[in-house]
């Protein structure tokens, strides 16, 4: 196969070129740059992807499947078909399903199933603490070697430093990356959105910025004191980035991700009660949201996920206290994403970087680059295209999408993986 | 003006006009309430449902005997008795209870936003008599037509509300409508029991009593619950009702027609003492007498809206 004329963006490489991508058996087989482009052989099929960007299929590090257990929200073969629908070659899924991923046998159904059924490469994050008690740690040598390729108690903090320290250091014997999800519960619970201005209007419980910044500067001072590899998940304050710059520019071995609910929207959403803008950590205001786009464009925030959080409409439709927490975010990504760059946060390569190369290093995992020789895990995106975002026509099983009817600028031409069309629906194939 | 609103939900969205209208309209049904026949037939084959989903004595009892004094039919739901208890949810048995076409739910909530999510999805009227830590707009309502009786106006006068301002729904609707009247709204407090971002509120915030009581022309005091203490929130009501308790000395600091409100239920010796509850600037039972009126004319006013005039 042959995608000739795109704007090739590969920013592993730095690379920004118009020219010709050559794929076959399954890996990039070279790059061609313009005007020379190459002359396919007989055999090849030849797309015209001019006007388009090709870039290394986004990889979304922080994705909910809920399979097992909750299949009735989302299952590995939607949450994937999603994933691809959205630009995603790849996810990493978090362990909160049930049973619990924090053994090898778990890790290892969601790797068959991914293998039977996915429509993208699933990466499993595995658990911490055992059950996600956040009291005992989990077996991280097995899950490693099962196929982990990261470990988190994501949606509930380790309140135990103590056990963050010790998953800290213990991690490092297998090189797994440490997800922490940042929250104080002593200073959160009761919560159900933002505190600030909007929840005293509204008379909500509010969980202040300091949750979330206290516990991120608890985790950074144990990266310090351990060495272990810490990652920050889905950062929300301007404290929080301050705090995370500071400890990178000590050198203290960190990173983060935010997710585009919190570079886009704010606490004012929940004006009206919509449960669908319930999520935590909560959306926070319009200085958090700035300072959130100054840590994207300064480096200090190394990855934007989806945090993609299925539900039905039994957790949704209900009494605002009593909903659950978390948006749905892998088809709606895209284009948020990209008006980053339009709004001069970063230019192409940095931002895209985010959801390419950089997870992939933090995961150590081999996607995010257009290198020939690699395995051919392409996007070609239409970054001018119109659209309209409707969670109607997701492929994934749920409707918990805050930006229901916005109107953006750019769209999935075309997703590979492993050298296959997995989006659009291949007829040719 | 006429009034177009569907619901009451809060004093946030109400405009000064329609807080005029209702205040007028529940003035002039007051005088139902004093005759020997307490009943008109003006809401006659119109069905009310109370939804209370948290405990409530006094409100419901008002809202039940306002809608009967203008013939509606009227059904109570509570907690214990609903389908809640077999598992179903809320939003289900509003599904229901809509089915039988009543005219208007009256909604009393523990979760803040309830009755505007039921709002949005039913064509009958909502009346929203609490919900969590929101707003409670029957209730600022009937506060001010009771400061309206007795100072004559709502415009310019200082109301001080003490207490326990963060968790209370009554605070809310009262700071939105009695600013929105022109009165200046102040509040006291301890820091842990005022609201995150209060300054940014259109009112006046002192940590201490000392300074704001002179002022006052009336005093708004909120219940504490007792929970507080277990929340951490408070060392002890005992040192609550030392610095923030409304008693007779502290009186003695105050304007000498000062009016005492309070919305009840009263802890007597904690937030307010016997002798200012039951005192000769207590207003407190004119509040209950006037949330009759209050609820009869938010009941005329939103089922009236459709009928055809004339």
């Amino acid at each position: 196969m042959i995608l000739r004329g795109g704007r090739i963006l590969d920013p592993q490489r730095r690379v920004d070129r118009i020219g010709d991508v050559v794929i076959r058996d399954g890996h990039i087989h070279a790059i061609a740059w313009e005007p020379e482009g190459v002359s396919p052989s007989g055999e090849a099929r030849v797309i015209d992807v001019s006007g388009k960007w090709v870039v290394p299929a986004w990889v979304d590090m922080h994705v909910h499947l809920r399979e097992p257990g909750e299949e009735y929200k989302e299952t590995i073969a939607t949450g994937t078909a999603a994933a691809v629908a959205g630009g995603f070659g790849a996810v990493a899924c978090m362990p909160n399903t049930h049973p619990v991923n924090d053994c090898a046998a778990v890790t290892e159904f969601i790797l068959r199933r991914a293998q039977e059924l996915g429509s993208c490469r699933v990466y499993p994050v595995a658990a911490i603490s055992k059950g996600l008690k956040g009291q005992e740690l989990s077996e991280f040598g097995e899950l490693r070697e099962a196929g982990a390729v990261a470990v988190s108690d994501d949606g509930r903090p380790v309140m135990n430093a103590a056990l963050m320290r010790r998953a800290l250091e213990y991690s490092r014997a297998f090189d797994l990356v440490v997800i922490s999800h940042a929250e104080d519960e002593a200073l959160s619970r009761g919560g159900h959105m933002h505190e600030g201005l909007v929840s005293t209007r509204l008379g909500l419980q509010g969980i202040p910025a300091a949750a979330e910044a206290a516990m991120i500067a608890r985790d950074v001072l144990l990266a310090e004191l351990t060495g272990g590899r810490l990652h920050i998940a889905h950062v929300s304050t301007e404290a929080s980035v301050w705090i995370l710059r500071e400890a990178k520019r000590r050198g203290i071995a960190v990173s983060c991700e935010t997710a585009p609910h919190y570079f886009t929207l704010t606490d004012e959403c929940v004006e009206g009660f919509d449960t669908v803008f319930k999520v935590n950590p909560p959306l926070r205001t319009r200085r958090d949201v700035e300072a959130v786009k100054e840590g994207l464009a300064d480096g200090t925030i190394d990855v934007i996920a989806t945090d993609h959080a299925p539900h039905s409409v039994l957790e949704k439709d209900t009494e605002f206290p009593d909903a659950a927490n978390g948006v749905i975010g892998l088809e709606s990504a895209l284009p948020l994403v990209l008006s980053l760059i339009r709004e001069g946060v970063g230019d192409p390569l940095d931002i895209l970087a985010k959801v390419t190369c950089n997870p992939s290093r933090i995961l150590g995992i081999p996607m995010g680059s257009l290198q020939p020789g690699f395995p051919a895990h392409v996007t070609v995106i239409d970054p001018d295209a119109d659209v309209v975002i409707d969670p109607e026509l997701f492929l994934s099983k749920a409707r918990n999408c805050p930006f229901r009817g916005w109107s953006v600028k750019g769209r999935v031409v075309m997703t590979l993986v492993d050298g296959q069309v997995r989006y659009p629906f291949d007829e040719e194939a | 003006m006429a009034f177009s609103r569907k619901d009451l939900l809060g004093m946030r969205d109400l405009e000064v006009h329609e807080i005029e209208t209702i205040l007028d309209t529940a003035e002039s049904l007051k005088e139902i309430n004093t005759r020997s026949i307490k009943k008109v037939p003006t809401l006659r084959g119109k069905t009310v449902v109370h939804l209370f989903y948290e405990p409530s004595t006094r409100t419901r009892t008002s809202f039940d005997i306002a809608a009967k004094r203008l013939s509606a039919d009227t059904y109570s739901i509570a907690t214990t008795t609903s389908s809640m208890v077999k598992g179903e949810t809320f939003l289900d048995t509003i599904k229901n209870l809509e089915a039988m076409r009543p005219d208007v739910f009256i909604i009393r909530h523990s979760a803040s936003g309830t009755p505007h999510r039921v709002a949005q999805r039913t064509p009958a009227s909502v009346i929203n008599a609490g919900d969590g830590m929101h707003e409670h707009p029957s209730q600022a309502l009937l506060d001010m037509l009771t400061i309206r009786e007795h100072k004559g106006r709502l415009e310019g006068l200082t109301v001080l509300i003490v207490g326990d301002i963060a968790h209370s729904r009554v605070a809310r609707s009262n700071i939105w409508g009695l600013t929105k009247m022109g009165a200046r709204v102040v509040l006291c407090g301890p820091p842990t029991l005022l609201p995150p971002y209060v300054e940014q509120l259109p009112v006046t915030v002192s940590l201490q009593l000392a300074p704001v009581l002179p002022s006052a022309d009336v005093i708004m005091v909120l219940r504490l619950q007792r929970e507080r203490q277990g929340q951490g929130l408070l060392p002890s009501l005992r040192e609550y009702a030392a610095y923030y308790g409304i008693d007779r000395k502290k009186l003695a600091h105050a304007k000498p027609d000062v009016l005492i409100m309070h919305p009840g239920p009263i802890n007597r010796g904690v937030e307010i003492s016997p002798d200012v509850a039951d005192g000769p600037h207590s207003v407190i039972l004119d509040q209950v007498t006037n949330g009759v009126a209050v609820r009869m004319a938010l009941l005329y006013l939103l089922v009236q809206r459709d009928e055809p005039t004339g």
